[in-house]
């Protein structure tokens, strides 16, 4: 129910192209009512939402258009920015491999957060959705690593993980010495390390988000399946995830954007310089890496600006062609 | 219709029974799975807590074991030294602060846009909803300069205001829902009896509102307390450091210590645990409902 529910708000949300253009040419049908001519309402409103605007166009808009703008310049972030360069960072960053590989990086990540979690995440939540013993402590535990932030559970796993760590030696305890790797620095181990992180860390988030999904699903409908003779697993397939599938789509744009913005537990496992060598780079700490750490200003919004638009295109498409049968009725029916 | 639906929560035990009949074994099967699964999410979370209260050979001997014998000096050692309290005490000024700040902000902004009929209502709602589609990744650079010609680099306000900022998009797309629902007669009641506007505001708006409240403001609060990017970029001056940055801090520092950096990181998940513990319901509900930033 929740997830339904809530779906218009999220969707709204993330498309700002489509709702900027709604706003902005049709402007709302009561527009003229006894209060608008009124000093005192207009007062009020000022008020009211004065404070917030002053804060979100000075700290949200303000340094996202600036971004844009700065990636123009080669600018060390003193003084004005006055070293006009035109689309050179752009070129720069098209041609730089190391920001090929992050961004190759970051398209493995989604795709890999996708296949790993949402299986995992769907058979989880349809298992636990049943009355059962320990079900409220169960689903607190699973949720645990959402809520430990990425720099603690960073310098966790990095522990964990060393080449002298406990995963190896628990390994080499249990007779597999063979399978010790160097989890964090092989490149060809380093990307499925960060994944088991990931996977490890954010799979609870799923398994709520479904769990929340499945309970919005009338027992009516499985209960009659199961009078006609239909096996548990019968019912999941052909009535229960046919359901779920909002809160599916939902995750799955929540989880791609996740991905490719991608930063804080790469940089602090990784460094901001094995990131590169180990083959789990992306493009945010990229940014972080070539443009503040490398006094490049200019060059660091530049990426920003990529990196904005990539996910600007993901998610309009994303919406454009999944999303909008879910948003659609929710839209009409909540009379916007 | 939203104000039933955001405090719902999928840890709240289902109201009725689920309509198949689980078999013994079924049950068993299920149980098994879900401790093989706790185990997994739960066994480096151990790890960290437990390997605190081994020595430094002791992990070297032997990294995957357990204390043998157990000792509390690591963990002594951080909680009587000011270095953790001063980073525990950074990170509640600034999650609190950016908590009030979004929680009030927000409300006021939402009652506007949900409750008053005017020509920008549409744009205004549109542009914080627009907010949402700018991680501060994207703006960290630039916010940085803003933050820095306000002279606001190495101050916790420095962190505070922008985190109110980037949170206001969220608060405001779950309470809009929140307050129109609330029903024009109880309004109308309101003014017949002589409330203006605000009045209704104070009196009646808030206090209905408050199950979104509360979501809003455990969000924002979790998502200052994890916060890392911002607080990298902005505070460079250790006594001004927050948690996340100071357990970094530590684990470069003192990374032969593996034992005390264990016992350090340990402690600082401490009270993000504690205040999922109390709130978890809320926690859960309102990520169910809400975009995660």
């Amino acid at each position: 129910m929740t997830v339904r529910e809530q779906l218009p708000a999220g969707q709204r949300s993330s498309g700002p192209g489509s709702t900027i253009g709604g706003g902005v040419t049709t402007p709302p049908p009561m527009a003229r009512r006894r209060t608008t001519g009124s000093w005192r309402s207009r007062l009020e409103i000022a008020v009211l939402t004065g404070p917030a605007l002053v804060v979100f166009l000075l700290f949200v808009i303000f340094p996202v258009v600036a971004a844009a703008y700065y990636g123009f310049f080669r600018w060390a972030g003193y003084g004005v920015p006055n070293q006009f360069v035109g689309l050179q960072n752009y070129v720069t960053i098209v041609q730089d491999p190391t920001f090929i590989a992050a961004l190759g990086h970051n398209a493995v990540i989604v795709v890999l957060s996708l296949v790993l979690q949402g299986p995992i995440a769907i058979l989880l939540a349809l298992l636990l959705n049943r009355k059962m013993r320990g079900q409220t402590l169960i689903r607190v535990l699973i949720f645990i690593p959402y809520v430990i932030s990425e720099v603690v559970v960073g310098t966790g796993w990095s522990l964990i993980l060393q080449t002298t760590g406990a995963l190896n030696s628990a390994l080499q305890n249990m007779g597999l010495g063979a399978l010790r790797v160097d989890w964090l620095a092989n490149p060809d181990v380093a990307i499925w390390t960060l994944m088991g992180i990931i996977t490890w860390k954010y799979v609870g988030f799923a398994v709520i988000l479904f769990l929340a999904g499945l309970q919005g699903i009338p027992e009516e409908l499985t209960e009659a399946a199961s009078i006609d003779g239909a096996s548990f697993w019968q019912i999941q397939r052909r009535i229960t995830l046919p359901l779920l599938g909002p809160t599916l789509r939902i995750w799955a744009f929540l989880s791609v954007i996740g991905a490719l913005q991608l930063f804080d537990l790469v940089y602090i496992i990784w460094g901001q310089y094995v990131a590169s060598t180990a083959g789990t780079s992306t493009m945010a700490t990229y940014l972080v890496v070539n443009g503040r750490n490398a006094g490049s200003y200019g060059y660091g919004n530049a990426v920003a600006v990529v990196l904005f638009l990539i996910s600007l295109i993901v998610a309009l498409v994303y919406q454009r062609f999944v999303l909008r049968r879910d948003t659609e009725g929710a839209l009409t029916g909540k009379g916007r | 219709m939203a104000v039933e639906a955001l405090p719902s929560s999928a840890l709240r035990r289902p109201r009725r029974g689920r309509p198949m009949r689980h078999s013994a074994a079924s049950n068993a099967v299920v149980s098994v799975i879900a401790a093989v699964v706790i185990v997994l999410m739960l066994a480096p979370v151990a790890y960290i807590v437990i390997g605190g209260f081994r020595t430094n050979s002791q992990i070297t001997d032997s990294p995957a074991g357990f204390p043998a014998p157990w000792v509390a000096t690591n963990y002594l050692d951080v909680l009587t030294g000011g270095l953790f309290w001063r980073l525990v005490g950074n990170s509640l000024i600034v999650g609190l602060l950016t908590t009030l700040g979004v929680v009030v902000l927000g409300l006021m902004a939402s009652f506007a846009i949900a409750r008053y009929e005017y020509r920008l209502r549409g744009a205004m709602y549109a542009l914080f909803a627009a907010g949402l589609m700018f991680p501060v990744t994207v703006a960290i650079t630039p916010l940085y300069i803003v933050v820095k010609n306000l002279g606001l680099t190495n101050t916790l306000a420095g962190v505070i205001l922008p985190q109110i900022a980037f949170g206001l998009p969220t608060t405001i797309i779950i309470l809009v829902p929140f307050l129109r629902a609330i029903p024009a007669e109880i309004q109308e009641a309101a003014e017949i009896d002589g409330a203006s506007r605000l009045g209704f505001f104070w009196r009646m708006v808030i206090p209905l509102s408050l199950p979104g409240v509360v979501t809003v403001g455990i969000l924002a609060f979790i998502g200052s307390w994890n916060g890392y990017l911002l607080p990298l970029f902005i505070l460079n001056n250790p006594s001004t450091f927050t948690l996340p940055l100071g357990v970094q801090q530590f684990s470069s520092q003192y990374s032969v210590d593996t034992a005390r950096v264990l016992a350090f990181t340990s402690l600082s998940m401490l009270p993000a645990l504690v205040f999922f513990s109390i709130f978890q319901r809320r926690i859960v509900g309102g990520l169910t409902g809400a975009v995660k930033g």
